[in-house]
């Protein structure tokens, strides 16, 4: 059949490629701005205000990937995805504290090395955080895929028992926990002539890593495949023969260990207590609605734009005084600009 | 012969609405079987109560002489029944390419099945790297039809593929179902009664939710009354 290919081929994909730089491209504008205008003071603002806020933003990625995409694929807005960030770190924190020997009241099992302890710690929280996420999708989602406004409810609902369960359990309690870190994270490196905590670095990378390898999986794979079909329409997914159902659980489970290893990580970086989860899932959801609900790069942009306007606008408010209120309205004003700009976020195509 | 597709008194509901009151029809193997009816007669949701996408709350649907009813939508794809969509839903932000990898069931369905779909639609392979977005509508029609040709099929239901496209893929798209209905049975809904007459050999005449009438389609084109009746147009 001859017809005739739109005359606009060319022009679209290559607009489409360059979306995703736009942010970086602003940042790294904003960055020689300041270089241009202050040079003096590019050390300080890579390791005040750059790299702080990468660490930022890793956490927010590893929390908003999994809600975007389990938002995008089912239409699930799961406001308990907070809740498994916060399960996540409760059981690294519990690994690292009573598998140590030294710890007074330690299980009967202990494991000497604090490395060894940790990764134990990251592993077991996001295997706790996948296992725990796939059972909520089966066992109390699934009968509510028809009725949306129950889900919100229930997933609403599922944040108070979590909290009361943290609360409950004698070894967590209500109070806050002090971070552990692994003795070969501990240290804090000399970059530029400051300190940066080599924490961070391994935070960056880690979620950095895990953000590449997600999206070659989303790319390459038949997996990712069915995956980004599905976001687009999973009816019709369905009527090709694919048990979708078995995708639903497959990414409810998956996002909800990378939150819980995104709690898992945060936990040797800023401790563990109950509030956490509702406290970063805030900036979860700003990151997801900024990135435009459903886009797996969005969740990344987003991320990255949170993270760093938020370390900007902290050190703006230590620097010139103004009213610490400002720093935490900043984020939220970011997704206001965002939103009059563009109302469905930067990677919604809709 | 036994019919391919038999459905018997479906009713069914969407929500609270009654949509489907007493829908009948039988689709012979390797005929092209059209659904006329007016604009919200039942036709699409009857597709979609075959598919299991809106599943009947009563009567039977047996396909190959296996009642498929109460099966979820891909285990009932997986029987052999490919599905066309109105609006031919294509996924936007997935190629050409990706389309038909994702419609694979088995390895090498693409490869055993590529023949006949590119002999069908020679331009999809020239349209390989395109999105979804970037295509036509004539196009897009195409790579529906052939996503559902990929696996082995048995029956094709097709909704309303000349909607909305020039009369001249509109020729070229009656070209490739009657090529296509050589190798699969195909129910066909059509608003369009110029084409569902030209390429379909039987009929089933769908109003208010409830088959009213159905024979041949050459004892049809015979009867104008019928079809000013229930088509409002000859």
């Amino acid at each position: 059949m001859a017809v005739a290919a739109p005359p606009t081929i060319q022009a679209k994909p290559l607009r489409e490629r360059l979306a995703p730089l736009v942010i970086p491209a602003v940042f790294v504008l904003i960055f020689a701005t300041v270089l241009v205008v202050a040079p003096a003071s590019w050390p300080k603002l890579i390791t005040g205000i750059l790299l702080p806020g990468l660490t930022l933003a890793a956490i927010y990625f590893m929390l908003s990937a999994g809600l975007s995409l389990i938002f995008g694929l089912m239409d699930v807005l799961n406001f308990a995805h907070g809740s498994l960030f916060m399960l996540g770190g409760y059981c690294a924190w519990t690994c690292n504290q009573w598998l140590d020997p030294a710890y007074p009241g330690h299980w009967p099992l202990t494991i000497a090395s604090g490395n060894l302890r940790f990764i134990i710690g990251l592993v077991v929280g996001a295997l706790v955080g996948a296992a725990v996420g796939s059972l909520i999708e089966i066992s109390l989602i699934r009968p509510l895929y028809k009725r949306p406004i129950y889900q919100v409810l229930l997933t609403l609902g599922l944040v108070f028992v979590f909290d009361a369960l943290v609360r409950t359990i004698p070894a967590w309690g209500s109070l806050s926990r002090a971070p552990i870190k692994p003795p070969m994270l501990t240290e804090s490196l000399s970059l530029l002539g400051r300190r940066f905590p080599s924490y961070s670095l391994f935070l960056i990378c880690l979620s950095v890593s895990l953000a590449v390898i997600i999206a070659v999986v989303l790319r390459r794979s038949r997996i990712g495949l069915t995956i980004r079909a599905g976001v687009q329409d999973s009816a019709m997914v369905e009527a090709m023969g694919i048990n979708v159902r078995r995708v639903f659980t497959g990414v409810f489970g998956f996002g909800s260990g990378l939150a819980a290893l995104g709690g898992a990580v945060a936990a040797s970086f800023i401790g563990v207590y109950p509030e956490m989860g509702l406290e970063y899932q805030l900036f979860a959801f700003i990151v997801v609605v900024i990135g435009g609900l459903g886009s797996y790069s969005g969740a990344a942009a987003g991320a990255l734009l949170i993270g760093l306007a938020r370390t900007f606008s902290d050190h703006l408010v230590l620097e010139t005084g103004l009213p610490t209120a400002i720093a935490s309205a900043s984020t939220v004003l970011v997704m206001a600009v965002v939103l009059l700009l563009k109302p469905g976020g930067i990677f919604n195509k809709n | 012969m036994t019919p391919i597709l038999e459905v018997e008194q479906i009713q069914t509901f969407i929500g609270q609405y009654h949509i489907l009151h007493d829908v009948s029809l039988q689709a012979e193997q390797g005929t092209i079987t059209a659904m006329l009816g007016r604009n919200g007669a039942g036709k699409t949701t009857t597709l979609k109560s075959i598919m299991g996408l809106t599943p009947p709350q009563t009567g039977t649907i047996r396909f190959a002489g296996q009642r498929i009813n109460g099966l979820r939508t891909f285990k009932i794809a997986q029987l052999g029944i490919g599905y066309v969509p109105e609006h031919r839903a294509i996924f936007r932000d997935l190629t050409v390419t990706e389309h038909l990898v994702l419609a694979e069931r088995k390895r090498g369905d693409l490869r055993r099945r590529g023949d006949l779909i590119f002999s069908l639609f020679p331009d999809l392979q020239r349209l390989e790297r395109l999105l979804g977005s970037q295509l036509s509508g004539g196009q897009q029609q195409m790579l529906a039809i052939a996503r559902a040709l990929v696996p082995e099929t048995q029956l094709l239901l097709i909704d309303e593929p000349s909607e909305g496209l020039a009369p001249v893929i509109i020729e070229q798209m009656m070209r490739a179902i009657t090529a296509l209905s050589e190798h699969t049975t195909v129910v066909l809904v059509e608003q369009n009664f110029r084409m569902a007459s030209a390429i379909s050999q039987a009929y089933f005449m769908l109003d208010d939710g409830r088959t009213v009438d159905h024979g041949t389609m050459t004892a049809l084109r015979a009867n104008p009354q019928l079809i000013q009746r229930y088509l409002g147009a000859a």
